[in-house]
């Protein structure tokens, strides 16, 4: 099964994504914690590309797709056009270096990794790619 | 969506929290913490009714640990639901913060000291 979302490039448009895939994970009857740690994921993906990638700039889109396979396991895929994001560069942040600067982001690609089975990022001619893989425990 | 209440009992500001926290409500938690942490002895977080919370309410929550350590200001939250109390866990603060079940055992601690 196949689903999909477009929204504009706007924070409260946030919400509109999780009420999106607790509906779909639902459905799937995907346990409520599991589900709320997936949720999260993607919230966290998007979050970055509406506020980092796309500077809020409503006139932005990104599309969220779901696939659920037969077999087991969830992938997420998010579409933007904003400024690609290097996975490659990225180093995870010591959380008693984000304690002691007393600043307020940081943790939330933390959380996607420790959440999510894989995580690749791409980019290709028009847009960027960011695929978030989760296997499903029976 | 996110409303936050906050009280003062005796010297503590208690701080309630109900709906979602995410990039967008945020500042919200942001602007109460201020406020609560330039008065009184300490601050007790009602968490009972918040039914999310992303990296950007944690970020809020992280940024004040040391502010309040170095100002002695007492800070413990209380009341999370299970999905809530999850995402703490994974960045492991339940082991930086005080996190308790209730808001009596958050007073038992708040008197002790």
């Amino acid at each position: 099964m196949k689903y999909n979302l477009v929204i504009a490039c706007n924070k409260t448009n946030l919400s509109k994504i999780r009420s999106f895939l607790s509906e779909i994970l639902e459905s799937h009857a995907i346990m409520e914690l599991e589900a709320h740690k997936m949720i999260l994921a993607v919230d966290e993906i998007c979050a970055n590309l509406i506020i980092h990638s796309n500077h809020c700039n409503p006139t932005k889109k990104i599309e969220v797709l779901v696939n659920i396979q037969k077999t087991d396991q969830i992938v997420f895929i998010i579409k933007d056009t904003g400024i690609s994001f290097d996975f490659d560069q990225y180093e995870e942040p010591d959380m008693t270096e984000i304690i002691s600067s007393k600043r307020k982001g940081g943790v939330g690609l933390i959380l996607v990794k420790r959440i999510m089975d894989k995580i690749e990022f791409s980019t290709n001619k028009n847009y960027n790619i960011c695929r978030l893989t989760k296997k499903i425990r029976s | 969506m996110v409303n936050i209440d906050i009280a003062k009992e005796h010297d503590i500001q208690l701080i309630t929290v109900v709906g979602e926290i995410d990039a967008s409500s945020s500042i919200e938690l942001d602007d109460a913490l201020r406020s609560a942490s330039d008065e009184g002895s300490g601050i007790i977080i009602n968490l009972e009714g918040l039914d999310y919370i992303s990296s950007a309410g944690l970020g809020v929550f992280i940024s004040y640990i040391d502010e309040l350590k170095t100002k002695k200001i007492l800070f413990i939250l209380f009341g999370m639901q299970p999905a809530v109390k999850e995402v703490f866990d994974i960045l492991g603060l339940n082991q930086i913060m005080t996190i308790v079940t209730d808001k009596d055992e958050a007073i038992k601690i708040a008197n002790e000291i």
